[in-house]
């Protein structure tokens, strides 16, 4: 990029040239807008945050029945509202790479299994306490009480014991975990003062803004909290505040508007649209989620690996990647795991729509008939399209599909997990361990395969405990390829996070691990005087 | 006021009880019928079974139906609705400030509709059968024949979006000023309006020229009155019982039918409170809601009713 183009975009941001005049200056040196806006942001960047003003944020997922409890937290506000007032141990950066919040340092013995954590001294919680280790060991404590209603129960049921010592916490393992301080990462584990046991609604924790406001439903808001203990690193703005717009036309509008500044999930399909308004990036980032169909490993006829082949064969990944997700993903290839996540084999071959092979491996399963396939509006958005798709791809292989519609009340409870053909949603989970063990293992409540192999079973068991990345890595190949190649996953396609922001909206950094930066857009960004 | 008319009205209220007694006693049966399971629901795709058995013995869902009716019952007598499943909070003051919502809604778009309803109502008698008769009746027609959904979509479309004049998002909270409150609800009241108008206009017109036929207008004529005296001294009050009813039927709409309205202007009422309880299948909350739909319907009938009876002189002076 010439010299000329960065001195120029650095006039821009200190508002010696106007925009305008920059985008024509750029358009005669021969640079497409799109770059030098960019060029803008990153000049921007590079100049430093500005500080100041009310930054607001529409967001998709909130119920008036919501609560500001870290441990029930599910919806998208709660998540990214909780990421403002919200700290955590440790937090996961955009590259995958783990960074060291509350705890200071983390190790563990060599066996994975007695893992360590250095409190960082001198943090102070919102009401003014300061944050010691009784405070974290209160807070696990809480999440990993079995009478607890805490989303997090599951991934702490590994722990054995856990004491405070000096000013750190040692937490004892049932089985080896090299990914440990991950699960850590998880954004129900806020750390509250004596762990929320007192009041698990006050909102209370070590993040860079206070709540102010709390109305479910409607509203949340946020002042900065002036002792925060990473200083100006996070939270650029003086206030921020969360409006609930669950209506999908309204977001839009109120984006559009200039009532929030930013918004989460805007819907595939109209995304072409909002790219052209003025003002408006488009910020898509690829995630972990996934949208899977589900088939019964231990169920006719899915029982038979070369039934379960000739339906993954049969699906036409390219085509329900473009015309369910305008081409907004990528496609999957029968495990659950992507390029998204740490310690990914990138060399595995791509599984292609292959009518022939299909049809010749449906003919020695030896079934006949049609099969029943369930899907329904809630399973994900796009999810009647998408079984009408795949029955027309099957047909090309000879595979009769029924698609049975069901409603969306009860979905959940009644036909996935439940019923041996259906599609689903995953969310993705921090590491490739924690998405196996919660889906994928013979003992999970969630295996929404059933798939129950003992031999599979041990390799994840030993792959999280091994401590050598090299190692681990081939060793996550392997599962991967059992996965692909023998499971009851059939992968369709990995969804994208996509959201907008709005006129001088800068600082926006995607993180794949969820949507809105990762939950932290309201701290990182900052509005453009 | 003579005792008949006393004895009218305390029937029509005591009617109304009973029947919000039945109501209630519908609304409980309707959501021990919903597909699913609260604790399913609150936990969602993330319930773990030792989760899911905690929470269902936590929230009482072992007990039987009945027993279940007549705790709740109690409870809304004595003004406790209980306590949401999903959140925990006290029902009654959630609802609170959302029903004041509501009511301020509702309250508003009445403002404007009704007197404009009755005014267009008058000029359509007034220039009947002429070209203002015809535009009047047309636009509202229309207005009421397009979804809601539709009518707020392109109020915020044009004032929202390309003319920024008013906020797309009605977001209210306590201890907004007044006049930012009234901008707020500027667009949704607008559409409001615009949905409830035609009915009552054209009511209005229908029952005032159906006087407008009768001997004694025709003689106020040849007295020499002019046509708005007699429209408004002569035709006006022998046309208001019918009138009053369409006006409190479109009121209780305003209250009980504003879901749609309320959910694309993001407004924090009650429409919207129900939505989202009902997707979380927060029963004590759906039937606290409910209930309250049912009262303010029945209330307002009554008061139909009543006003009716009272502007009525044949009931008024019975023989």
């Amino acid at each position: 990029m010439s010299n000329e183009l960065e001195f120029l975009s650095h006039h821009v941001v200190v508002g010696k040239l106007s925009r305008r005049d920059f985008l024509g200056r750029a358009a005669a040196l021969g640079v497409s807008a799109t770059i030098a806006n960019s060029l803008i942001g990153s000049a921007a960047r590079a100049a430093g945050p500005q500080k100041g003003g009310v930054l607001k944020a529409g967001l998709q997922g909130g119920e008036s029945s919501n609560v500001l409890d870290p441990a029930l937290n599910l919806s998208q506000v709660n998540f990214s509202f909780g990421k403002a007032w919200g700290e955590l141990l440790v937090e996961l950066n955009p590259d995958g790479s783990l960074e060291n919040r509350i705890a200071e340092e983390v190790g563990s013995s060599d066996d994975a299994k007695v893992w360590t954590m250095k409190i960082r001294k001198g943090i102070e919680f919102h009401d003014g306490k300061t944050v010691s280790p009784e405070d974290v060991v209160a807070t696990l404590e809480r999440h990993s009480d079995e009478k607890s209603k805490s989303a997090a129960l599951g991934i702490l049921q590994g722990i054995d014991s856990m004491k405070a010592s000096g000013d750190e916490v040692v937490i004892t393992l049932k089985d080896p975990n090299a990914d440990f301080p991950y699960l850590m990462a998880d954004y129900h584990l806020v750390i509250q003062p004596n762990g929320g046991k007192d009041n698990p609604n006050a909102g209370i924790s070590a993040g860079p803004y206070k709540v102010t406001i709390d109305e479910p439903g409607v509203r949340y808001g946020g002042e900065k909290f002036a002792n925060y203990w990473q200083g100006d690193k996070l939270g650029h703005a003086d206030q921020i505040e969360i409006v609930v717009i669950n209506d999908a036309t309204a977001r839009t509008a109120a984006l559009q508007g200039g009532q929030v500044n930013m918004i989460n999930r805007v819907e595939p399909k109209i995304v072409d649209l909002v790219k052209r308004v003025p003002g408006v990036t488009i910020q898509n980032v690829a995630g972990k989620g996934f949208y899977p169909f589900n088939m019964f490993c231990d169920t006719a006829p899915f029982d038979n690996n070369d039934l379960r082949m000739a339906l993954k064969l049969a699906m036409d990944r390219e085509e329900l990647l473009d015309k369910i997700l305008r081409g907004y993903g990528s496609v999957g290839n029968d495990f659950p795991i992507n390029e998204a996540y740490p310690l990914f084999s990138d060399d595995i071959e791509q599984r292609k729509f292959d009518p022939e092979k299909a049809a010749e491996l449906y003919k020695k399963s030896g079934h006949s008939g049609s099969i029943l396939l369930r899907t329904s509006d809630v399973a994900f958005p796009g999810a009647v399209d998408a079984a009408q798709l795949y029955q027309q791809s099957c047909a090309k292989a000879g595979i009769t599909i029924e698609i049975k519609r069901e409603p969306g009340d009860g979905y959940w409870s009644e036909v996935w997990n439940k019923q041996p053909f259906s599609l689903s949603y995953w969310g993705g989970r921090a590491t490739q361990d924690q998405m196996y063990s919660t889906a994928y293992v013979s003992g999970a409540d969630w295996n929404d395969t059933r798939f129950l192999r003992p031999d599979f079973d041990k390799m994840v068991l030993a792959a999280r405990g091994e401590l050598d990345q090299d190692k681990r890595k081939a060793m996550y190949r392997d599962i991967a390829m059992v996965m692909r190649d023998e499971g009851g996953l059939i992968v369709p396609f990995f969804n994208q996070y996509i959201d907008a922001s709005g006129k001088g909206v800068q600082g926006w950094v995607n993180n794949p691990a969820q949507e809105m930066c990762g939950g932290y857009a309201l701290s990182i960004c900052w509005l453009e005087a | 006021m003579s005792s008949p008319i006393l004895k009218l009205v305390a029937q029509r209220i005591a009617l109304g009880i009973l029947l919000l007694l039945a109501v209630s006693a519908l609304i409980f049966a309707g959501t021990q019928v919903l597909p699913g399971d609260v604790a399913q629901s609150i936990l969602g795709q993330a319930a773990t079974p030792a989760a899911l058995a905690n929470l269902r013995a936590e929230l009482g869902l072992n007990d039987p139906a009945y027993i279940r009716y007549f705790r709740w019952l109690g409870g809304v007598v004595t003004g406790d609705l209980g306590t949401a499943l999903s959140s925990g909070q006290d029902i009654a003051t959630s609802i609170g400030s959302r029903l004041w919502n509501t009511l301020f809604l509702a309250f508003c778009a009445a403002l404007v509709s009704v007197p404009l309803a009755i005014l267009l109502g008058l000029l359509a008698v007034r220039y009947r059968n002429g070209w203002v008769d015809k535009l009047i009746s047309g636009l509202a027609l229309a207005s009421t024949s397009f979804p809601e959904f539709f009518i707020g979509y392109l109020l915020v479309y044009f004032f929202a979006v390309k003319w920024q004049i008013f906020p797309g998002i009605s977001t209210v909270y306590e201890g907004m000023p007044f006049l930012e409150r009234l901008q707020a609800i500027a667009l949704p009241a607008t559409a409001l309006t615009l949905v409830v108008l035609a009915q009552m206009m054209r009511m209005t017109r229908a029952a005032i020229l159906n006087v407008m036929q009768s001997a004694y207008v025709e003689t106020a004529e040849l007295k020499g009155l002019s046509a708005f005296s007699i429209i408004r001294k002569h035709a006006l009050p022998n046309a208001v019982a019918p009138i009053i009813n369409v006006v409190m039927l479109n009121l209780a709409y305003l209250v009980v039918g504003v879901v749609v309205v309320e959910v694309i202007f993001v407004y924090p009422g009650m429409g919207q409170y129900l939505v989202d309880h009902v997707a979380k299948r927060d029963v004590p909350v759906v039937q606290a809601v409910g209930l309250i739909f049912a009262a303010v319907y029945i209330t307002l009938n009554i008061v139909a009713d009543v006003a009716s009876i009272i502007a009525n002189p044949r009931l008024r002076h019975p023989k």
